[in-house]
């Protein structure tokens, strides 16, 4: 049987600890033993598929899934999944959700005093296309306070769940909006000990996905665990 | 130059908005082949207190012991409707359970078969990244001879199995965020 590579481990750095006290909910739900290092089998290099009988083509535009339009700035977020060797991961699932444009979930456990928004919920997917390429149709997210800390708020993000080709590339993220003053103050953010790599959850202004009239554009650009002893590494890609 | 993978952030609280769509407790449709199985357990913290907003995702071979992927080139059969992939929230007192068919043992690194197993991810609000750890079962005479059990302190590998609980045709297993009896967790990269 062909031996096929694992995949790739992360960089120094690059990836949060499980612990981090100054994200107070770390502390009693993050393991304190040492992880065990597991090389991949094959169950770490194949993972779920999720095909399109799964995806709802118009879950990409969350500013129509009611009757009405949904309140606050509509905007579009856009970008290509690529893995670590810079190759698109095609028709692979990009989940996201957020806030309101008031800073309130659509979640019972949300109680914080902003208004729902009866045309929002705050829920999209999409696959990828053959280049890697995705875009949601939504409204900027808020700010809203949280009780980590006194006077805790955080930045206006989306949450995006991925799950790339293998078990080993399953990736949840969050990305922020630039130039977002509450970022510097935020411990999930600054959970990560590399600068760059923390700044590349900051998603950048895109005029180029811009529409004139309609939605400013945001570029969000993810990349994956790519395979180990890769023969060709193809040059470009991101920042 | 190559990249680098996006950092790691937690699911938050309300991650039920956004991934309920997949949510699947029962991975075995009428007609599956295998042995049907439940798996229950709860998750807890470091006090022992039920986690109610956790998420577990599993994803494990049919019952030939082969995987609905296509990097997995064994001459085996897969099952039309058979995934083998499962996401379930925990409910208020940190319970989950799923019902699936024991997977089949499918080849390990070092060229021998490994154990029945079902690989699992654990997210829950406080974790930046998840929690990789793995299911396997207690009666199997295989878990002896197993790659990944065999690299676990023989102190610590129970927290890996499935046990036959109180209930009949349950299989118990536990996911213990930190603390004595913490459940093994791997290290497989993100």
């Amino acid at each position: 049987m062909a031996v096929l590579p694992g995949y790739r481990r992360p960089y120094p750095g690059t990836q949060p600890n499980h612990l981090h006290p100054p994200y107070v909910s770390s502390i009693k739900r993050s393991p304190g033993k040492p992880l065990i290092y597991l090389p991949h089998t094959l169950s770490e290099v194949t993972g779920p598929i999720i095909g399109p009988e799964k995806i709802d083509v118009k879950a990409s535009d969350l500013t129509r899934q009611h009757s009405g339009e949904p309140l606050g700035e509509r905007i579009i977020v856009s970008g290509r999944v690529l893995d670590e060797n810079s190759r698109p991961v095609a028709h692979t699932l990009v989940e996201v959700w957020q806030a309101n444009a008031a800073g309130r979930y659509l979640h019972k456990v949300d109680q914080h005093n902003a208004p729902l928004d009866p045309n929002f919920t705050g829920c999209g997917h999409a696959l990828t296309d053959a280049e890697g390429r995705y875009r949601f149709v939504t409204i900027r997210p808020g700010e809203y306070p949280w009780r980590n800390h006194y006077n805790a708020w955080r930045p206006a993000h989306i949450h995006f769940s991925l799950f790339g080709p293998a078990f080993a590339t399953r990736l949840v993220t969050q990305m922020y909006f630039p130039g977002d003053p509450l970022i510097p103050f935020d411990p999930i953010f600054n959970c990560t000990a590399d600068e760059k790599a923390r700044n590349r959850l900051i998603s950048v202004f895109d005029w180029e996905n811009t529409i004139p009239e309609h939605a400013l554009g945001y570029r969000f650009d993810i990349v994956l665990s790519g395979r180990e002893a890769t023969p060709i590494e193809i040059p470009g890609g991101n920042k | 130059m190559s990249l680098q993978a996006t950092t790691s952030q937690t699911v938050g609280p309300y991650f039920r908005i956004g991934l309920a769509g997949l949510y699947s407790n029962n991975l075995a449709a009428p007609g599956i082949s295998g042995q049907r199985i439940e798996i229950a357990g709860k998750v807890l913290d470091a006090d022992g207190q039920p986690v109610p907003d956790a998420l577990i995702e599993v994803w494990q071979a049919n019952a030939n012991g082969k995987y609905a992927h296509p990097d997995d080139k064994q001459d085996k059969p897969v099952e039309p409707g058979f995934t083998g992939f499962g996401r379930i929230p925990t409910v208020a007192d940190g319970s989950f359970r799923f019902t699936t068919i024991k997977p089949g043992r499918v080849p390990g690194p070092d060229g021998k078969l490994q154990a029945p197993h079902i690989a699992v991810s654990v997210f829950c609000r406080g974790l930046e990244r998840r929690l990789v750890t793995r299911i396997y079962f207690a009666d199997e005479a295989s878990n002896a001879e197993d790659y990944a059990l065999n690299l676990v302190e023989p102190a610590r590998r129970h927290t890996l199995l499935a046990q036959k609980g109180s209930r009949e045709g349950v299989l118990e297993w536990n996911v213990i965020l930190q603390g004595p009896e913490e459940t093994v967790f791997f290290d497989t990269g993100l």
